[in-house]
């Protein structure tokens, strides 16, 4: 993704010079980019890298549940692993393509020359690295990573080694990253939108990306206070979550539920963002409800700071907390409702064809409101304290996570890699990588839910013999869900490499302004001057 | 998926004819051995055939849409993208859906909740890695023992055969009476642990320092078999939970073995 083609290496001679890439070239450009799309780039091929990691942790807790016993892990590294494929995949993967995608795109959409704070921005990417590798060290130390679960619950976090300092300092630097990231959104949207962009013609991505920044400036100063907590309770004698010393171990529950929840969309909206471009250019015709839809992404955002306890029903909260927490949660079905009833009515009577990114589009639509489903049903109290920490609970957020939101990313990424590099990816095999995914992702997570029904707990190393045949089956989707994304990653540096040059504009029904009013591939500078719009 | 499900109904037909006792079935929630439980699974029932039937719904117009209006059928784009009728629609009805599953469920929640008048109350305290017993009132008051995994560490580690209830065996186990309401008061000692029993739709988190309760009510004999469910350190997959409901009769007996074992081994000291 980094073959931003530099057309101004023709037209330089009567450019003011401000073509060169900051005027480095190597490794020191990308150290010292500003530059919009360079740090997108450098965003995605982070959490590509991060994705992979994760995804080996995945294998391993996989491998070591494919038969009951302990085999090839020691019950402590393994609670490392769950815990790091948590933190990794949710800060490291996750959350940065979404980023990546903000950067290449938001400036693009809107009209601007690049993102309002450019040094910033290089900053908020770089301190990502530093925080991957604290997180990776953590495996190093004396004691290990913390095995405590990404949920980093109090008062276990007391027992562990430096490792969960390590990890607490990651988790501020990646806070750090994700407020100065989200500021710089801010900013651009409300600022330097082209004159004529006014916010209700905003692409649906941009509205998006605003509600989420918002998200993300109100909830990570949560995360880092509660990590903070655990660092004094830690080493500075303070009992925040320590009842002995006047604290409460459920307090830190709900102050990481106040940002956890949030979070959920934070991962999620960004997704909904390019889906609400996928979906309307392959059916080439409008998104069905625009308006409504910039409402109700809204009514989500909102909502989601009144629901955390929902995670929490089996504390032991007084019963008026129970039935506020169920009642507001159960809500959220009404506006993420209008959404995919929305998106299927794009779709409806439309000129449809099926593209890579489209077939992700209408994966991540089916699986992420199956993975919604079975939110519907966590949300009922008994329900849930029936299910709460169960396989159940993994297999619902590995559909919102995985289904949703990297389904979501993958169509994003097919649906512009033509526009960034200026070269079409191999249509059959982004098609191969789409259904192995598909199928391998069902046979990991779908027979999951028989598990949690049956009673099979989460983070455990070892089960019962009643729920050995579905492990077995899960777990050969897991490797067959790790190999096809080596096939991905076969796919975006074919078509980097050698995949053909990419039509002016590739996708029939794309209507966007980087796609109407910009070259295939975009030059390194665009929107010097801005478009007008009508 | 026909032919698994059948498989796995005849293994727990079988499972439960081996060991004459509730036994999980592989897909679906353990049979309910309380009235909470099977209200719980009558809730869990009925909102999924509720959004199974609105999933199919929503999903069979994207599905005819996927088919009949493709390009390459030569469907034309129509260019409609708004229409406020149907987006109220679309709003309310799912809302008044809501409310109607809202109703039973509160119900539920609020008798879940209700741990008055209990005939028995027994308090759990959770450890890194074990269960410990304390009776507070009612019959067998001032039995304690710890309660930990029996399985042996061959097992586990692949040097021995794994047995019927492999991770599911303890050495001493909570004898409950059958029929009579029995409230547990949990705590832990160190991190949080969470004290679940599924055939009695039963679950609570351990908070150390702080005491909590849940109640349950049996409503058949047998031996009831599950695991801690919060992460409580390294050996947390081994901390099970094995509940032996017994007849009054029977329970008075085992109450009077307790008594005479702990005078026993008073007199020894």
């Amino acid at each position: 993704m980094s073959a931003v083609v530099d057309t101004h290496g023709h037209d330089h001679s009567h450019e003011h010079g401000h073509g060169h890439h900051g005027g480095y070239g190597g490794i020191m450009r990308w150290i010292t980019t500003t530059n919009h799309k360079d740090i997108g780039t450098l965003y995605l091929w982070f959490s590509f890298i991060m994705f992979m990691t994760g995804g080996a942790m995945a294998m391993a807790i996989r491998l070591e549940l494919f038969q009951p016993g302990i085999q090839f892990f020691n019950p402590d590294l393994f609670n490392q692993f769950t815990t790091m494929h948590g933190l990794i995949m949710v800060f490291g993967a996750i959350m940065p393509v979404f980023v990546g995608f903000a950067n290449w795109q938001i400036p693009m959409m809107i009209g601007a020359p690049d993102m309002a704070f450019a040094r910033l921005n290089n900053w908020s990417f770089w301190l990502l690295p530093f925080a991957a590798t604290l997180l990776v060290l953590s495996f190093f130390m004396p004691g290990g990573a913390p095995g405590v679960g990404w949920t980093l619950y109090a008062p276990l976090t007391v027992q562990m080694g430096i490792g969960m300092d390590l990890t607490i300092f990651a988790v501020h630097l990646l806070g750090m990253s994700s407020i100065l990231g989200s500021i710089n959104i801010i900013t651009t949207i409300l600022n330097m939108r082209a004159p004529g962009m006014t916010l209700m013609r905003m692409p649906l991505f941009v509205w998006t990306w605003l509600i989420t920044a918002y998200l993300l400036v109100a909830v990570m100063p949560v995360l880092a206070g509660a990590v903070t907590m655990t660092l004094t309770d830690r080493h500075f004698g303070t009992s925040f979550f320590n009842a002995s010393g006047g604290g409460d171990p459920v307090l830190y529950q709900h102050i990481f539920w106040f940002f956890g929840h949030p979070e959920v969309y934070i991962i999620a909206l960004p997704g909904f963002g390019v889906i609400s471009q996928v979906i309307p250019a392959f059916s080439r015709k409008p998104l069905f409800g625009y308006a409504s839809m910039v409402y109700a992404t809204s009514a989500i955002a909102i909502l989601s700071f009144i629901v955390w306890a929902h995670h929490m029903y089996t504390v032991g909260m007084p019963v008026t907390g129970q039935l506020f927490f169920m009642y507001a949660t159960i809500l959220i079905a009404v506006p993420t409702g209008v959404k995919v009833f929305n998106w299927v009515a794009t779709m409806w009577r439309g000129s449809l064809t099926f593209e890579t990114p489209m077939l992700f589009a209408c994966g991540f639509l089916f699986m992420f409101t199956l993975g919604g489903m079975t939110g519907l049903v966590l949300a009922l109290v008994p329900v849930d304290i029936q299910l709460q920490d169960t396989y159940y609970v993994v297999a619902h957020f590995h559909y919102v996570m995985v289904a949703g939101a990297l389904f979501a990313a993958f169509a994003g990424i097919y649906f512009w890699i033509p526009k960034w590099t200026g070269k079409m990816y191999d249509e059959t095999l982004g098609k191969i990588h789409f259904w192995l995914t598909l199928i391998f992702f069902n046979m990991i997570f779908f027979v999951q839910h028989f598990l949690g029904l049956a009673g099979m707990p989460r983070r455990i190393p070892d089960y019962p013999l009643i729920f050995e045949t579905w492990n077995k089956i899960s777990s050969i989707g897991a490797f067959g869900m790790g190999l096809t994304q080596l096939l991905f990653l076969y796919v975006v540096l074919k078509c980097i490499r050698s995949g053909p040059p990419a039509p002016a504009k590739p996708w029939e029904g794309a209507d966007s302004l980087e796609w109407t009013h910009l070259p295939t591939p975009v030059p390194y500078h665009t929107w010097e001057t801005p478009p007008v719009l009508k | 998926m026909r032919g698994t499900q059948r498989s796995a109904l005849a293994a727990g037909v079988l499972g439960l004819a081996a060991s004459g006792l509730a036994h999980a079935i592989e897909w679906n929630l353990q049979p309910a051995a309380s009235a909470m439980a099977a209200d719980i699974h009558w809730l869990h029932e009925a909102i999924m055939v509720l959004v199974t039937v609105i999933f199919i719904g929503v999903f069979s117009f994207m599905f005819y849409a996927c088919y009949a209006h493709r390009k390459s059928k030569g469907h034309p784009a129509a260019q409609f993208h708004e229409n406020t009728t149907v987006e109220i629609i679309w709003t309310v009805i799912p809302a008044i859906i809501l409310v109607g599953i809202a109703w039973p469920v509160t119900k539920v929640v609020i008798a879940q909740k209700d741990t008055s008048s209990p005939e028995l109350t027994v308090k759990v305290t959770g450890y890194q890695w074990k269960w410990g017993y304390e009776y507070l009132k009612g019959e067998g008051e001032g039995i304690t023992f710890i309660s930990t995994l029996a399985t042996p560490r061959e097992q586990i580690e692949g040097k021995a055969p794994k047995g019927e209830h492999y991770l599911l065996e303890v050495d001493n186990e909570l004898v409950v009476p059958v029929g009579k309401k029995v409230r547990m008061i949990t705590t832990a000692a160190d991190v949080v642990h969470s004290w679940w029993v599924p055939a009695f739709g039963a679950k609570q988190d351990a908070i150390p320092g702080f005491v909590r309760d849940l109640w349950f009510k049996a409503d058949k004999t047998g031996t009831f078999r599950s695991q801690c469910v919060e992460l409580c350190g390294k050996e947390h997959g081994f901390m099970p939970i094995v509940v032996r409901v017994v007849t009054p009769e029977d329970y008075s007996k085992w109450v009077g073995e307790q008594k005479k074992a702990a005078s026993a081994a008073a007199e020894r000291k």
